[in-house]
C-alpha cells in the first residue's frame, strides 16, 4: 500500500533530509534522489538564502515537509500564526504530505525546542487528535504524526504508547510516519517489545518511514541521528515494510553530517529490504 | 497526576516545562531542590514514573538537560562576537541567566537571541565591566540574523524615481537593512574572532572533538578588544550574502532620516547639518551614496518595515 489518503496517494522511495552541508554538492552536481525531506522550520522564513536555496531545490527535486515545533499535543490552542507560516511554505512546496510529531513542546508561549512525551490518556489523545484536525483543515494538506523517541513516562499514562498513537490517528483520522529508530530507542528506554508495536499500529494509515542512527549510553539511549542506521533497526525496518508495504522512506542525519554520498549510500540501503519483501511477496 | 481533561494536561506540560526551564547546576545537573524549596526527587516523583535503571529524577534529568545544552549551543554559536568581548565563562553565565529570565517565545531558535540587548540594558551586571562594548556587539549580531532572513521588499531602482522632485519624493528602506551607530569598532574585531576560530577548527582533529560541548572544543586565542570608535554602520544583504559596511557619518544621517520617513531633500539637509566638513563637494558625494545605496538594493517600495538604529 504505497499510496494512501495519507501521503497524497504519493509513490515516493528513498528520501534524504536536506542539510546545510550538502548544499553546495546538490546544487552543483544535481544527484539522483527521490526526494527531499526539509525541516519546514528551517524555511519558515521571510526572505534571503534559506528561500533561495529552497527554490533552487524545488526546480529539480520533490520535497516534503516535516516539522518539529507544531507541537500537537501541547495542552495550548495551536499558533495561528506559526500555521499561517507553515501554510505560505506549504503553498511554495506543494508538499503532497506534511508530518510533524506527537509531542509537545511548549506552554502558554514558552517554547523548549524539544519533542516531548506525551501522556497516554484518553483525555490527551482527544486534545491532539482536535489540534491535528485543526491544522489539517487550515493547511489543506494530508497530515503524518511521527512517533517519538522518549526517556521518561508519565504516572498518568493509562495505555501503551502504540494504543495512543492508534487512538490519536484513529480521532484525527490522519497518517503516521513510523519511525521506526524511534520505536527502538523508546521499546530499550522502557522496556517493551519494539516489534508488538510494530504490530499493533494501523498499517493502512502509515504514510511515511523515518530510518536513522542513535547512541547507547549506560543506562539509555539516545535518538541522535549521528550515526548509519544499526542493525536491529534494519531488522525492524524490514519487518515494518513486511507490514505496510514499499512506502516513502527517509533517512535522517542531523548531525556529524558525513559527505552526501555516505548519507546517500545509507539510506539505498533500505532498498535491499524492501527488495526482498517485495521478492518474497511475488514468490 | 491524573491527566483527564485538557486542563489536567495544562497543569502537567506547565509543571514539566518549569522544570526544564530552570538552569543546571555548576556541574551540568539538575538541581536538587524546587523552587519551593522541596527536593527536586520529590516533585520529579510526583509525575515521573521510575524504570529499572534510572529514577524519575533523572529521567526528568535527562530532558532539563537536552533543554539547556541546545538553548546554550545555539547562543554560543549565534554570538561568537558577544563570547569573545566577555570570554567563555562569562559568555555562559550571562546566557544562562539571559534564557532563565527569557526563556524562548518563538516557534524558531532564530530568534533566541532577540532580547538579549533587552536583558543586558535591564541587567547590566552580567556584562560589566564590558557593558558598553558587549551591547554595541549584541546590536550588531543580532542585525545579522535580520540581515540573513528577513524579508526583501521590490528594489526601486533609479528609473523608478527619474522624475521624482526631492522634496516630495519619500524612499523606504529594505527591512533586512540595519543602521548602526556603534561606539566600538566591533565589525573589525569580530572578524579578527572568526579569523581567529577559523584558524583553530582547521587544526582539530574531528571525531575527538566533536564528542565534547561545544564550551570546550575551541582553544581560547585572545583577540585585541575592540577599539573604542564610532562607528556608522550598515547591515545587510547582497545577493543573498552578508555584509557590513562602515558609512560616514552625515551618510548615515540621511539613511536614518530616509528611514524615518523624511523627504530626500530634507534627509540631506539633516544629513549634513549636522557636519563638521566645509567647503565639500557635497553634490557629487550625495550623488554617489544615492548610486551605491541604490545599486545595493537598499531603497525599495513602500510598506516596509526597516530595523533600529
Amino acid at each position: 500500500m504505497p499510496a494512501n489518503p495519507y501521503n497524497g496517494f504519493t509513490d515516493y522511495g528513498i528520501g534524504l533530509g536536506l542539510r546545510v552541508p550538502h548544499y553546495r554538492h546538490i546544487l552543483a552536481k544535481k544527484p539522483v534522489v527521490d526526494w527531499f525531506e526539509i525541516i519546514s522550520e528551517n524555511f519558515m522564513v521571510d526572505g534571503g538564502r534559506p528561500l533561495e536555496v529552497l527554490d533552487s531545490i524545488l526546480e529539480q527535486y520533490r520535497v516534503v515537509q516535516h516539522g518539529v515545533a507544531m507541537y500537537f499535543g501541547s495542552a495550548d490552542r495551536l499558533n495561528r500564526e506559526h500555521l499561517r507560516k507553515l501554510k505560505r511554505l506549504v503553498k511554495r512546496t506543494k508538499t503532497p504530505w506534511l508530518s510533524d510529531h506527537l509531542c509537545w513542546g511548549s506552554v502558554d508561549g514558552r517554547y523548549t525546542h524539544d519533542l516531548l512525551p506525551m501522556p497516554y490518556t484518553f483525555a490527551s489523545a482527544r486534545v491532539t487528535a482536535q489540534n491535528i484536525r485543526g491544522a489539517r483543515d487550515f493547511l489543506e494538506v494530508p497530515i503524518c504524526v511521527e512517533n517519538v523517541s522518549s526517556y521518561a513516562e508519565f504516572h498518568g499514562s493509562e495505555m501503551t504508547e502504540w494504543e495512543f498513537l492508534s487512538e490519536v490517528v484513529e480521532l484525527a483520522d490522519c497518517g503516521i510516519l513510523l519511525d521506526v529508530n524511534n520505536i527502538y530507542v523508546s521499546s530499550k528506554n522502557h522496556n517493551f517489545d519494539p516489534y508488538e508495536y510494530l504490530n499493533n499500529v494501523p498499517h493502512d494509515r502509515v504514510g511515511q518511514i523515518h530510518i536513522a542512527g542513535h547512541s547507547k549510553f549506560e543506562k539509555y539511549i539516545l535518538d541522535t541521528h549521528d550515526h548509519p542506521v544499526l542493525d536491529p533497526v534494519w531488522k525492524m525496518y524490514a519487518h515494518a515494510v513486511k507490514l505496510v508495504g514499499r512506502t516513502a522512506t527517509l533517512l535522517e542525519w542531523d548531525d556529524r553530517i558525513p559527505t552526501f554520498d555516505e548519507v546517500h549510500n545509507e539510506a539505498l540501503k533500505a532498498n535491499q529490504f524492501v527488495e526482498k519483501q517485495f521478492q518474497k511477496a511475488v514468490a | 497526576m491524573r491527566v483527564n481533561s485538557r486542563s489536567q494536561l495544562k497543569k502537567l506540560q506547565a509543571l514539566m516545562a518549569s522544570t526544564l526551564f530552570r538552569p543546571l547546576t555548576a556541574r551540568d545537573r539538575m538541581q536538587p531542590r524546587w523552587i519551593d524549596g522541596r527536593s527536586m526527587r520529590a516533585v520529579a516523583a510526583q509525575f515521573i514514573r521510575p524504570n529499572d535503571r534510572l529514577s524519575s529524577f533523572e529521567r526528568l534529568e535527562i530532558y532539563n538537560r537536552v533543554y539547556w545544552f541546545r538553548v546554550l549551543d545555539c547562543l554560543y554559536d549565534d554570538y561568537p562576537g558577544l563570547r569573545a568581548v566577555l570570554g567563555e565563562r562569562k559568555f555562559m553565565k550571562l546566557i544562562t541567566g539571559y534564557l532563565a529570565k527569557y526563556p524562548s517565545a518563538s516557534f524558531t531558535l532564530r530568534n533566541l537571541g532577540s532580547r538579549l540587548e533587552k536583558f543586558i540594558r535591564e541587567e547590566p551586571k552580567w556584562a560589566r565591566p564590558h557593558e558598553r562594548v558587549a551591547l554595541d556587539m549584541i546590536r550588531f549580531e543580532w542585525a545579522q540574523v535580520v540581515a540573513f532572513d528577513d524579508p526583501a521588499k521590490p528594489s526601486i531602482t533609479p528609473d523608478d524615481i527619474l522624475d521624482a522632485r526631492p522634496e516630495k519624493l519619500r524612499l523606504r528602506l529594505q527591512p533586512y537593512l540595519s543602521l548602526l551607530q556603534l561606539n566600538y569598532a566591533v565589525d573589525e574585531f569580530l572578524i579578527a574572532v572568526r579569523k581567529s576560530e577559523s584558524d583553530v577548527l582547521r587544526s582539530e582533529a574531528s571525531n575527538i572533538v566533536e564528542a565534547m560541548p561545544k564550551a570546550s572544543r575551541r582553544s581560547k586565542k585572545k583577540v585585541r578588544s575592540p577599539k573604542h570608535q564610532r562607528v556608522h554602520l550598515a547591515v545587510h544583504r547582497f545577493d543573498n550574502m552578508l555584509y557590513y559596511k562602515r558609512l560616514e557619518p552625515e551618510a548615515f544621517a540621511i539613511l536614518i532620516a530616509l528611514r524615518d520617513g523624511d523627504t530626500v531633500a530634507n534627509a540631506c539637509a539633516i544629513g549634513l547639518a549636522a557636519s563638521r566638513r566645509r567647503r565639500f563637494n557635497w553634490s557629487s558625494q550625495i550623488k554617489n551614496w544615492f548610486n551605491d545605496w541604490s545599486s545595493l538594493g537598499w531603497f525599495c517600495q513602500p510598506d516596509s518595515n526597516p530595523k533600529e538604529s
